[in-house]
């Protein structure tokens, strides 16, 4: 019962949503581009979208400048 | 120079595009890039005009302050390659409606400022053009530091990243590091387009 966060193998926990993720992987950048199994997931989700068994989470922190 | 190589990339390039989101450090080194190498058509969209600041680090000149981003990157492009067509969007992104200048280009090539923007736009570019590759950039500000520049692919989406930079709103943004990261995102797309080098 596991999932990849970034590459990194973590416990998976049933229900947890994508912000209860971020809160629990201490990522605390404001702007994140989260993909679930490849598929983004919008921010306005965050607080709904569950996380699966065995997936494989991508966060990406968008930083200014360009 | 191994020429039946060299001439199977500018027959690919010829027939290939490239959409860029945002004409600052990032968008118009990228482009200039992309045109020497002789890209089809380029879509430029930005909807700000040139100001003295922007002359420490993007690919104006000081003839151009005052003038729309669009049309003095076009102009520039044009004195270095004039066999590229070019697209202008001179208007602001706006949220719901962000795809829609990119609707038939191969690669988007996100080259926005605010980190704000960069987000929503990845995700709208991803979500509703799913066919379409992204390549973006996030960690532009500072300097030194060239090797915590990392690629990183995911899916369709793919990044040049250095996760240990500043925001802009904190630090300074720089010639050599915005050229840097313009020059790896146009290297990202290229390689996108040609498929990977060997």
């Amino acid at each position: 019962m596991s999932i990849e966060v970034n590459g990194k193998k973590v416990d998976w926990v049933e229900n947890e949503t994508v912000q209860n993720l971020l809160k629990r992987m201490r990522y605390t950048f404001p702007l994140v581009v989260v993909k679930i199994n490849d598929k983004v997931v919008p921010r306005k989700d965050f607080a709904e979208v569950k996380i699966p068994n065995n997936s494989k989470v991508a966060v990406i922190h968008m930083i200014s400048g360009g | 120079m191994d020429k039946i190589k060299s001439e199977r990339i500018q027959k690919k390039l010829k027939n290939s595009s490239v959409g860029i989101a945002g004409l600052g450090g990032l968008g118009s080194n990228a482009a200039v890039a992309l045109a020497r190498v002789g890209i089809g058509r380029l879509v430029l969209v930005d909807f700000d005009k040139v100001e003295e600041k922007n002359l420490t680090r993007q690919y104006y000149f000081l003839e151009h302050i005052g003038k729309s981003k669009v049309e003095s990157l076009k102009a520039i492009i044009e004195k270095i390659n004039p066999q590229v067509e070019i697209i202008t969007h001179n208007i602001k992104l706006k949220k719901g409606f962000m795809e829609k200048p990119f609707k038939d280009v191969n690669v988007v090539i996100e080259a926005l400022d605010n980190a704000e923007t960069k987000t929503l736009f990845i995700e709208e570019i991803l979500s509703k053009l799913p066919d379409t590759p992204v390549v973006a950039a996030s960690g532009v500000a500072g300097y030194g530091h060239s090797d915590r520049i990392t690629t990183k692919h995911l899916g369709k989406l793919n990044m040049c990243y250095d996760e240990e930079a500043k925001s802009s709103d904190d630090d300074v943004l720089m010639a050599p590091r915005v050229a840097l990261m313009a020059n790896w995102e146009a290297n990202l797309a290229l390689e996108i387009i040609l498929g990977e080098d060997n």
